[in-house]
């Protein structure tokens, strides 16, 4: 039987991976210029570490870190300079690969009759610098529901296969994040092209770096780096697992597929109603959040029309309208299927959780309704005896 | 495994009223064509211009070769739908969903529950029966409405009492009706249920099929014995805009047609 520690030794020094310095930075962004990609990344801007369009290296969030309560964001400055100290903002990823609004086929009356053209944009290459791990396994679920299943997203599926992902392992995790509950960090899975952790000690300012495919490696190679010493990368690793011992939220130990299938009638829907407003800042911030509206416009000709695809929110009135009224009234009927749907009913739908753990709802709830204590008071009443007793009346 | 594309140009070849808000369009390609439907499948119809909403096809082939639907004018897409006239463009996608499970109605009675418009989806499936009855028990077909002149198929549903046992009821009369008064579950004790032979397909309001389904239940017809076609608000038809949820199921792409083993407890929560 071999010790992780025999695996690591009988690799090869590459796979030890590469220490790159701060300056390296600027180096990396250029690369991925000239390559052809488009650069998003964060940046701090407006009080918030948002994600954007990246000219050059130097506007990454150097110095800035977050303060994270439930209904609470705050910029606080970090004396270390650390680029990427901060947990996740109000973006993700999704807000390039499945933006907000979208064209998908345009329609002319011609001669009485209809022609249907697809939209035929070609999207821009992406190169997203500093992905989370938890970001990560969101455009997984992503991939997996736009993707996945019989039907392709051909527009998603454009942008998201020329996509290049460079994640940044977790050091700094918020008051509000649970990734290590949801098992999507604060280590990198899977899929990405380039991992780094940053260290900032007296040994300076610089980033352990691993490729995880072909281009990763190219990418690395172009870049200034020396092979990793044994001190960078025991320092990168021991801030990756002291961040799964600072999560601010923890789910509860319980299956939550089961816990939220078990409770539909729980009388806990009732409280957290009472303070929902049923904005649907959590299904915008969300990152694997999906939904989406369509919008049928004609030009003032009337002979030509186009399809655009909106995101939408499950808080949203109108999202459950059939003819005779919406399905989902009350709010309590909202936020209960945005809660099931996102830990419960998407392993049926979609084969995993739709939870990254990565607060975001809890951030930007405006009233700071926390996904972690609804799930912990649901999971409080199917121990407490009561919700065996408990009966709702039966629909109409 | 198939991408999403824009919807193919149909044209109009007849349309005609069924109902006082609710009309038939046949359409029919110039061009390339759908695949085929099976019975219960949906389309999604686009008026230009207004929008797309699902259509279970109401019969397969129409007097000109081309699908039928039937469209209850209830809000602006499905109004712009029943003001179509022949000649007029829509566009048309599918085929969506699952459909009625025939095979398992093989070799056994079939019993058709429709309630309003919601024997438009089950008219293929009387279609289908009738044309190959050697292969399946006796058909009974029960129709419910709210008044009469709510039901839709008036003439046809008389053409099928030589075939198949038909029984039609309404929750309000009007003057000169001579049938049946009262919801559709009541016209269940006219029949001679054979629950262990029997395979139920039902469609209409949802109140109306979880009566039903829970009538049959109590009559001894095993849930999955039971199929019921489920509505949602439906935008893209391919999974992808989360809108027809009931639970775990994606009506779309899980439906319409379900079993009603896999949705009995579902359709007892209150908005869900």
């Amino acid at each position: 039987m071999s010790t992780d520690a025999d695996v690591h030794a009988s690799q090869p020094p590459a796979s030890d991976g590469l220490v790159m310095g701060k300056d390296g930075m600027a180096a990396l962004v250029d690369v991925l210029i000239r390559r052809g990609f488009t650069v998003v990344g964060p940046t701090a801007r407006d009080g918030a570490i948002v994600l954007a369009e990246l000219r050059s290296a130097d506007e990454l969030p150097y110095g800035w870190g977050v303060e994270l309560e439930a209904g609470r964001y705050r910029l606080r400055e970090r004396p270390d300079g650390a680029a990427f100290a901060n947990a996740a903002g109000p973006q993700s990823w999704k807000s390039f690969l499945h933006p907000v609004r979208v064209r998908e086929w345009s329609a002319d009356r011609v001669e009485g009759e209809l022609v249907f053209t697809a939209d035929q944009d070609t999207p821009p290459r992406y190169a997203f610098l500093g992905v989370r791990p938890c970001d990560l396994r969101a455009i997984a679920i992503q991939d997996r529901v736009l993707t996945g299943g019989a039907y392709r997203d051909s527009g998603y599926e454009g942008r998201r296969s020329g996509a290049l992902l460079i994640v940044v392992e977790c050091t700094e995790p918020g008051a509000t994040c649970f990734c290590v509950s949801m098992g999507t960090g604060p280590a990198a899975g899977p899929g990405y092209d380039l991992v780094m952790t940053e260290v900032v000690d007296e040994d300076g300012h610089r980033f352990w770096m691993r490729s995880g495919s072909q281009e990763g490696a190219e990418i690395l190679a172009e870049l200034p780096t020396r092979p990793a010493d044994p001190e960078t990368r025991e320092t990168a690793r021991a801030g990756v697992t002291a961040a799964a011992d600072r999560m601010g939220r923890t789910m509860p130990e319980a299956d939550l597929r089961e816990l939220m299938a078990g409770t539909l009638d729980a009388p806990r829907w009732d409280d957290v109603a009472g303070r929902c407003l049923t904005c649907g800042n959590c299904t915008m911030v969300c990152p694997t959040c999906f939904c989406t509206t369509t919008e049928d416009v004609t030009d003032l000709t009337g002979d030509h029309a186009e399809r655009w695809r909106l995101w939408d929110s499950c808080f949203d009135l109108d999202f459950s309208q059939l003819h005779g009224g919406p399905v989902r009234a009350s709010s309590r009927s909202r936020y209960r299927q945005w809660m099931t749907h996102k830990l419960g009913t998407w392993y049926d739908q979609f084969g995993s959780s739709g939870c990254v753990g990565c607060g975001r709802c809890i951030v930007w709830c405006p009233v700071g309704i926390d996904i972690t204590e609804e799930a912990a008071a649901l999971h409080d009443w199917t121990q407490s005896g009561t919700s065996a007793s408990a009966s709702a009346p039966e629909p109409p | 495994m198939s991408t999403v594309t824009p919807p193919l140009p149909y044209r109009v070849a007849g349309t005609w009223d069924e109902t006082g808000d609710t009309r038939s369009i046949e359409l029919v390609s110039a061009g390339r064509r759908l695949p085929p439907f099976a019975p219960g499948q949906f389309a999604m119809i686009y008026a230009f211009g207004v929008g797309e909403v699902p259509v279970s096809a109401s019969a397969l082939r129409g007097r000109h070769g081309g699908l039928v639907h039937t469209v209850r004018a209830v809000g602006a897409v499905s109004a712009a739908l029943c003001r179509l006239r022949p000649g007029d463009g829509v566009g048309l996608s599918g085929p969506y969903g699952t459909g009625w499970d025939l095979e398992a109605a093989v070799g056994h009675d079939v019993l058709i529950v429709a309630g309003g418009i919601g024997l438009a989806p089950l008219r293929p499936v009387v279609h289908a029966v009738l044309d190959r009855q050697a292969a399946y028990g006796p058909l009974a077909v029960l129709v419910g409405a709210r008044t009469p002149a709510d039901l839709v198929y008036r003439d046809e549903i008389e053409s099928w009492r030589g075939q198949a046992r038909v029984e039609v009821t309404v929750d309000r009369p009007a003057p000169g009706w001579q049938g049946a008064v009262g919801v559709v579950t009541t016209l269940l004790d006219r029949l001679d249920l054979r629950p262990e032979r029997t395979c139920a397909l039902v469609c209409g309001p949802e109140v109306m099929m979880r009566h039903s389904a829970r009538d049959l239940v109590t009559r001894g017809l095993a849930p999955h014995r039971i199929q019921v076609s489920l509505e949602r608000n439906m935008h893209c038809a391919t999974g992808h805009c989360g809108h027809c949820q009931l639970g775990p199921l994606l009506l779309c792409r899980d439906g319409p047609v379900v079993g009603y083993d896999r949705v009995a407890d579902l359709l007892l929560v209150r908005e869900l």
